[in-house]
């Protein structure tokens, strides 16, 4: 039975540590399926857990905090899309851009704010999201395998966790079930064939990078909000990164986005269950290995089991009118 | 004559100094087809971009069924029942059939209601115009011809009643190209009406009710085409461009320096543009290729001078084989004596961006003479760039001046003088004057003659058809990828249009 419990704690940190990949995974791909490379995932995500965890300590409200962390995302991403789509700038400098200006302003403000070297104030009851127990949690757990299946797995997220479940199979509808989506679809592959179907190729765009911005200040409101009781420096640790990496592994498309996700948050809750114990067969691993490992799958997968993996056409290029 | 669909009046616009058209004017009955020829960058295309909202003009009036309209989008075009279809298909690859017919023309927020209307749709237009394709297909694994006939049910879908289609068969076989006409003349019977712009003159006749001659950016005649005929047309779209006539005396032909042997060449669509042409280049003469722009001359030029790979042939370079069907290069050609000038300056020429000296050595820039080590020799490459500034007059005579300040005129030179000063045994020159004032022109007409005579092998490939009669000692004419004809330098201008519209091919076709 030891083992068992061992494999749900694994899962469910799994599952904590899949929720900001998963979000910014998600937000990368409305923007690169409308043909925008978003390097800037990383620097978004900062911002928004920095604007999450400092309004919400000011304001002692989880959902003021939620409601910030949002529209600071969603106002660098509009930075972004003013640099990339409407001055056709390079979108991997702008991209890159956000991030050094994300990671330099939420220190030097959280500093100036709030005088904790660069921390937000320690986040009380009632300014976080609070785990959510299902009803019969407790009265199932100690039901064998279901029990804690049940009330470790399914049951005691935050109402973060479920958002970004529940945004998989919402994305998969817009893409695939939406005007917006299907035309969304059409700028990243060939921005001119929806020109000239007389839809405007900026607008649309700019819409797609409000999508991405909302999705990593939610991821980011919740590793300063939700995982962390607060915000520190640089707490995002490359997890824009890793969510891209995810994007590329899941082609694109958002079911196989939460997979990637899910492998990617896996394998760091593993790296953290065994960090210093020995592992069979190859005795001790050092902990570095193990961080390293998803981009060494990526690498390694990308390189020849998921077969090629076809970005969407348009992607990274500016539109210009041309003939 | 019905009731005009189209009315364009004193339409202008320019690109930066380009004015790709001027003062046009022009009138589409409802319900004919018409044509509009031109070579490329006659301005064809801009001109139809213009009425499909795509740009806008600069001055001038659109006037669809009698009323003045202004198109400032491509939706203000759609829903004045004008569609287009483009050159360069304007469809998703990886969507379906369905799903690029609806793209932008949705019922609403949600695909599904329009996508079963689209489907009911397309069963009606193929009952009625025999427009048949899989709704379920997707566009990339489809032939070309088929993802046409989307393009023209994507425009029937969105009502349209004029349709204009951009050098539709370009991309097409004849099979398919015939199919298309028998679709257009059924749309025609229909009601709609056409406007259909190509460089090919057989098509015109084969299916046009009226046909518009346009030639650099000015529409030059509107005929009736039962009225007018091939050469007549050919003749109206190359023009006759007032040219002074260079002095030269009789050729000295030598021996064969460039002997082609059944090249045959393919576009990046696997389009056969070069088919197994074959000619001989000697020493001392100048050879001119004649031909309407796209008939394959620019694919030869590529060829040859190694920057687009044949699929088959032998040539020659002074009696020895190069393989241009593998590993030949321009920087091998070169080597060995063969020096291009080719027809795009701003694009394969020159980089505009870097100052005169730097594109009077590039492409020789690992030539001894202007290194110093692994270092390039400064000093060697401005003297060398001085010399040849006063040696071709190039104005301003400043080498370190960016190659994008330079005119058109000046610009060419700059690419002459850095090709004939490597003294290659042979020259390929692809439009030696195209945008290049009157001055300039004489100049670089001597500067060939004199290659010629110094005993040089010199190919000219120009759409201008006074500057091959006047500069050629031999005239190949191209059509349709073949050489139709040979004639010496006093043949008529009747003579060669009617080549290089293919009428002489054909008839020995039939």
């Amino acid at each position: 039975m030891d083992i068992f419990n061992a494999i749900i704690q694994v899962l469910d940190s799994t599952i904590r540590l899949s929720v900001p990949l998963l979000l910014a995974c998600l937000a990368g791909l409305y923007s690169e399926r409308a043909g925008i490379f978003d390097i800037g995932l990383e620097g978004k995500m900062l911002v928004g857990a920095f604007a999450g965890a400092s309004a919400a300590a000011v304001f002692h409200s989880a959902l003021i905090g939620l409601g910030t962390a949002v529209l600071i995302s969603v106002a660098f991403a509009l930075v972004h899309g003013f640099a990339s789509i409407t001055h056709r700038g390079n979108q991997i400098v702008s991209g890159v851009a956000i991030n050094f200006i994300a990671a330099g302003s939420t220190i030097i403000l959280g500093q100036a704010w709030f005088q904790q070297g660069g921390r937000t104030p320690a986040l009380q009851p009632g300014e976080r999201f609070e785990a959510i127990i299902w009803p019969g949690a407790d009265a199932i757990r100690d039901v064998p395998i279901i029990g804690p299946i049940y009330a470790e797995l399914i049951s005691g997220h935050s109402i973060l966790v479920y958002f970004a479940f529940a945004m998989v199979p919402f994305t998969w509808w817009v893409l695939f079930r939406t005007r917006f989506g299907l035309r969304m679809r059409a700028v990243g592959e060939n921005p001119a064939a929806v020109d000239t179907a007389g839809i405007s190729v900026a607008w649309l765009r700019y819409r797609a990078l409000i999508c991405t911005g909302i999705l990593t200040g939610v991821a980011g409101a919740y590793l300063s909000m939700v995982q962390n009781g607060g915000f520190v420096k640089d707490m995002t640790a490359g997890k824009g990164y890793i969510a891209l990496a995810a994007l590329i592994f899941a082609k694109w498309k958002p079911v196989n986005a939460m997979f990637a996700c899910l492998l990617f948050g896996f394998l760091d809750a593993a790296s953290i269950r065994l960090q210093g114990s020995p592992l069979p067969l190859v005795g001790k691993v050092p902990a570095q290995f193990m961080q390293a490992l998803p981009y060494v799958l990526t690498v390694i997968l990308l390189a020849g089991f998921i077969g090629k993996a076809i970005p969407p056409r348009a992607g990274g290029v500016p539109y210009v009118k041309e003939r | 004559m019905a009731q005009a669909a189209i009315e364009l009046v004193g339409i202008n616009k320019s690109f930066g100094a380009v004015r790709a058209n001027r003062d046009i004017n022009l009138e589409v009955a409802r319900g004919t087809i018409h044509g509009i020829v031109g070579e490329n960058g006659a301005g064809k295309s801009t001109l139809m971009s213009i009425l499909y909202g795509f740009y806008q003009a600069d001055s001038g009036e659109i006037r669809v069924g009698g009323k003045p309209v202004s198109i400032n989008t491509s939706n203000d075009a759609i829903a004045l029942g004008i569609g287009m279809v483009h050159q360069h298909f304007m469809l998703v690859d990886n969507f379906t059939v369905l799903e690029n017919i609806i793209l932008g023309a949705e019922n609403d927020a949600l695909l599904k209601s329009s996508i079963a209307k689209a489907r009911s749709e397309l069963e009606r237009l193929e009952r009625e115009y025999g427009l048949e394709v899989d709704p379920d297909a997707v566009i990339e694994e489809l032939p070309v011809g088929l993802q046409q006939r989307v393009e023209i049910l994507k425009a029937l879908y969105r009502g349209a009643e004029i349709l204009i289609l951009d050098e539709p068969t370009g991309v097409l076989t004849p099979a398919e190209a015939d199919h298309l006409f028998r679709i257009l003349k059924q749309l025609k019977d229909q009601g709609k009406t056409i406007v259909l712009i190509t460089h090919k003159l057989r098509e015109i006749m084969a299916i046009t009710d009226t046909v518009s001659v346009m030639r650099q950016g000015t529409m030059v005649a509107t005929r009736v085409t039962k009225e007018t005929t091939v050469g007549e047309l050919a003749e109206l779209m190359v023009g006759r461009r007032v040219l002074l006539r260079v002095e030269k005396g009789q050729s000295e032909a030598g021996a064969v320096k460039l002997s082609v042997k059944n090249l045959t060449v393919k576009d990046s669509r696997g389009v056969t543009m070069v088919d197994n042409v074959s000619f001989d280049v000697r020493g001392g003469e100048i050879v001119g290729i004649a031909g309407v722009a796209g008939n394959g001359q620019s694919e030869l030029l590529e060829a040859i001078s190694g920057i687009r790979q044949a699929v088959s042939g032998e040539v020659m370079l002074d009696g020895k084989p190069i393989d241009l069907t593998g590993k030949a290069d321009p920087g091998e050609l070169r080597d060995r004596g063969l020096a291009h000038v080719p027809e795009d300056r701003h694009h394969v020429g020159l980089v505009l961006a870097f100052e005169e000296n730097e594109n009077s050595i590039l492409g020789y820039h690992d030539d001894e003479r202007y290194l110093k080590g692994p270092f390039l020799n400064i000093d060697a490459i401005m003297a060398d760039a001085k010399e040849k500034i006063e040696k071709y007059d190039i104005r301003p005579a400043n080498p370190r001046l960016k190659t994008a300040n330079f005119s058109g005129g000046n610009q060419q030179k700059i690419v002459l003088a850095r090709e004939m000063e490597q003294d290659p045994g042979v020259l390929i020159v692809g439009q030696p004057t195209r945008g290049v004032d009157v001055g300039a022109i004489e100049f670089i007409h001597k500067r060939l003659i004199a290659m010629r005579d110094q005993g040089k092998a010199v190919l000219v490939v120009s759409v201008e058809l006074d500057e091959i009669r006047s500069l050629s000692d031999r005239i190949l004419v191209m059509f349709a990828g073949r050489v139709v004809g040979e004639r010496g330098p006093d043949a008529t201008e009747g003579e060669l249009g009617l080549l290089m519209a293919g009428v002489e091919h054909q008839e020995a076709a039939e």
